[in-house]
């Protein structure tokens, strides 16, 4: 069997990744992703320790975070098309208009 | 029979009387406030009548408790009546004189009050008397002190009251002030008095603990005599002031301003006399201490035989009477104060009789002239003008139906009038057999067994007592009319004349209550002050003799200066050239009215004028008020509104805003409004809460 903290490692990786594809990239569509990278690794690890401790209650956290991931995207890329509609541009840099 | 138990009700008929009148009585006109005001009277002389036949069966009488009053520890205090033969005594001819006294008003007032041009006043006076009588009734049916107190002041406000009852007019019925003034002087005097009878009572409850009569009186033997001196010199001046005696006696004349049945009524039958009343009341502490007793009968004396010089003076009818009241007054001071109590009563009775009588006779007198100067009935009232141009050339001359010089001859043009006047002054004069009589010359007998110089003051002013009431009568209605007035003069009606002569019988006959060798009167009041203050006087032939010859020698003196040959008009007085300077004197009232302003009202308004304008303008206004309170208000409200005001609160205010805007400032650089800035920074929140959480456990 293979032990938790492998998982442990691989989650912190794909955490990391994600948390660096959102303060990095400037593509909406690109950071959206980098979003879901973090959830799923936060998903990876619940279920591994879900299965290490032989308890259900990670593996329906995770459903639930897949559902509301779901509908979250379903929203986020709705407000992604209508702003690429407005302005034939996805890069948030140029979103700032809410600058104080 | 007992009916001691209705006797609230004198005092309740007579206030019943003046709220009926006060509630209907303008709208319901004269006759019904006269009748209502004289059947409230009548009601309380039927309820001392009812009294006097209790009496006869159980003569030591009763005490009957109305209400509780005060209530404080073992000071009680109720409102209770004290029926006794010397109360009823009072209480007949309170509301005897009265009930005539409201049916001659009900005939005079409505004349007044058509001359003074003001028809309303007739039920005011009515009320005015209605309470008088009220007042007096609890003054002479209380038990204590205080309740005695109440009534005496009172009838010291229905005093006021009716004599500035003309209060924007003068005495001779033009418009001013000076009846306003004699009401304020009569206040005044009678505060000065009332201020005596005050300390008399805080004495008397420390003494005795008490201030009712049956647990006071009973006690005087029992209680150190300098404090029942001390007592009964209060009282004195508080005598001295209700009474009208030497030196607060000035304000009786004056009060002659208020209408005449006032002036029979108040001043001269009843309330005046309360003074004697409250001696006599106290003849047990009187009789404790002889050393006070002869103060109170020399003072009397001696104002007797003072206020009957300056009678013999005066030109004006109702001044006469006034002065001649006092000295009357005199008479029962003095007679109460050598322990002839009885004879002090006596002569109050009878001096009620005659002394009404004359009162209201003068005011028959008055209105004769009054009518006959301008005459009110409507035929005159119509042609007024031409009235006035023909025959009345002197209708707005200056006129003055008081003064005795513009009478004479009037037996002819008022008969009915002079008849029970003649009756009067001789009972007044004391001449037998009429009421003044006898009781002048039982006070004179005792005088002589207590006291020779108050004898000889009180002989002195019977003899001058005598003259006065010749010269008047001689006067006013004997010789030639001095004036178209009183040639024309007008008898009054019946509802006038009635009284005068029911007033004149009990003059003839009123002597007779106390007749000597009988003494029922002394036997009478003898259930209530006791045997040792009771006595019966032995009629003395001598004295009697003696009164009688010099009053017919003082008549004859009048006769031969007035009588013999009638003063015409504009003539000075006989008497002016023969007494000169004395005379003089006693025409000016021996200048104590002067006196008085010289020592107590001058000082008094320059004391007045000090205090109102050093003490309060200068010092308590301009110092105190303007300088230091205004100015250091002033102060601290510059520095509030300054320093602490704009300094400090808005300092507070201003500061929070400025702090506000800087924070605003501030934070908004942190709203970049690049999103990968907020997430960066959410990432070190993060870390920092992680870091934090790890590192602290």
């Amino acid at each position: 069997m293979i032990p938790v903290s492998y998982y442990f490692a691989l989650s912190a990786i794909l955490f990391s990744l994600g948390a660096l594809g959102v303060l990095i990239r400037r593509n909406a569509i690109i950071i959206f992703m980098s979003v879901e990278l973090m959830l799923n690794a936060a998903n990876l690890l619940f279920v591994a320790f879900a299965r290490a401790n032989d308890a259900l209650s990670g593996q329906v956290f995770v459903f639930f975070v897949i559902a509301v991931a779901a509908a979250e995207v379903a929203v986020g890329l709705a407000l992604i098309v209508v702003i690429f509609r407005n302005r034939q541009s996805i890069d948030i840099d140029e979103m700032s208009n809410l600058k104080g | 029979m007992d009916a001691f138990a209705l006797v609230p009700w004198i005092v309740f008929f007579p206030l019943i009387g003046l709220v009926v009148n006060l509630a209907f009585g303008r709208r319901l006109g004269e006759k019904f406030s006269a009748i209502v005001g004289t059947l409230a009277v009548l009601s309380a002389f039927v309820v001392a009548v009812l009294q006097l036949l209790s009496l006869q069966a159980h003569p030591h009488g009763a005490v009957v408790p109305l209400a509780d009053w005060i209530n404080i520890g073992s000071l009680q205090i109720p409102w209770a009546f004290n029926v006794d033969t010397l109360s009823v005594t009072m209480m007949l001819v309170v509301s005897g004189v009265g009930t005539l006294i409201h049916i001659y008003a009900a005939g005079y007032m409505h004349y007044d009050v058509r001359y003074k041009e003001d028809p309303g006043s007739f039920t005011r006076f009515f009320i005015y008397l209605n309470l008088f009588i009220a007042a007096m009734m609890i003054l002479v049916s209380g038990n204590s002190y205080l309740m005695l107190f109440v009534g005496w002041e009172g009838v010291g406000l229905c005093s006021f009251l009716l004599i500035g009852f003309w209060y924007s007019r003068n005495p001779d019925g033009s418009k001013g002030l000076l009846n306003s003034q004699a009401a304020k002087k009569a206040f005044v005097a009678n505060r000065v008095g009332d201020f005596g009878f005050l300390l008399a009572m805080f004495l008397t409850f420390w003494a005795f603990g008490s201030l009712s009569f049956d647990q006071v009186l009973p006690n005087a033997a029992s209680v150190d005599p300098r404090i029942i001196m001390a007592i009964t010199l209060c009282m004195l001046i508080g005598v001295t002031g209700k009474s009208a005696q030497l030196p607060l006696y000035v304000w009786l004349p004056d009060a002659m301003a208020g209408p005449t049945p006032v002036s029979a009524l108040i001043h001269a039958a009843t309330m005046v006399t309360a003074g004697v009343y409250l001696v006599v009341r106290s003849a047990p502490l009187f009789g404790a201490v002889p050393e006070a007793g002869n103060i109170v009968a020399i003072v009397g004396a001696v104002t007797a035989l003072f206020a009957a010089t300056i009678a013999v003076a005066q030109n004006d009818i109702k001044k006469v009477l006034a002065y001649s009241t006092i000295s009357q007054l005199g008479f029962m001071v003095a007679a109460v104060g050598i322990g002839a109590y009885v004879a002090g009563m006596f002569h109050l009775v009878t001096h009620a009789f005659f002394k009404a009588l004359l009162f209201l006779g003068s005011g028959s007198v008055i209105l004769a002239l009054e009518r006959a100067h301008h005459p009110l009935d409507g035929h005159h009232d119509e042609h007024h003008d031409d009235h006035h141009d023909e025959h009345h050339d002197d209708h707005h001359a200056p006129f003055d139906p008081q003064d005795m010089r513009n009478m004479g001859g009037l037996r002819k043009q008022i008969p009915t009038t002079y008849r029970v006047y003649l009756i009067g002054a001789l009972a007044l004069a004391g001449l037998p057999p009429l009421a003044g009589f006898f009781s002048k010359d039982e006070i004179l007998t005792d005088a002589l067994h207590a006291n020779m110089l108050v004898w000889v003051l009180l002989t002195a002013a019977a003899f001058l007592t005598a003259f006065y009431m010749g010269r008047q009568i001689w006067l006013v209605f004997f010789g030639e009319a001095r004036t178209k007035a009183a040639k024309e003069a007008v008898e009054s009606p019946s509802t006038m004349l009635i009284p005068l002569g029911i007033l004149a019988a009990l003059s003839v006959f009123g002597g007779l209550i106390n007749v000597p060798v009988l003494h029922p009167f002394t036997d009478w009041l003898e259930h209530t002050l006791g045997h040792d203050f009771a006595h019966a006087t032995v009629f003395n032939f001598g004295v009697a003799i003696f009164s009688t010859v010099l009053a017919l020698i003082a008549i004859y003196i009048s006769w031969r200066l007035y009588g013999r040959k009638p003063l015409a008009a504009g003539e000075a007085d006989p008497l002016q050239q023969r007494l000169g300077f004395a005379f003089k004197g006693m025409q000016n009232k021996w200048w104590v009215d002067e006196l008085y302003d010289a020592i107590i009202i001058q000082p008094y308004r320059r004391l007045a004028a000090f205090l109102a304008d050093v003490v309060d303008w200068r010092f308590w206004h301009d110092w105190v008020h303007d300088t230091l309170i205004g100015r250091g208000f002033g102060a601290l409200a510059r520095f509030l509104a300054e320093p602490v005001d704009m300094g400090v609160i808005d300092g507070i205010s201003r500061g929070l805003a400025a702090l506000a805007k800087g924070l605003g400032r501030g934070f908004s650089l942190l709203q970049s409004g690049y999103v990968r800035n907020y997430a960066l920074m959410v990432f070190f929140g993060v870390v920092l809460m992680i870091g934090y959480l790890v590192f602290s456990s």
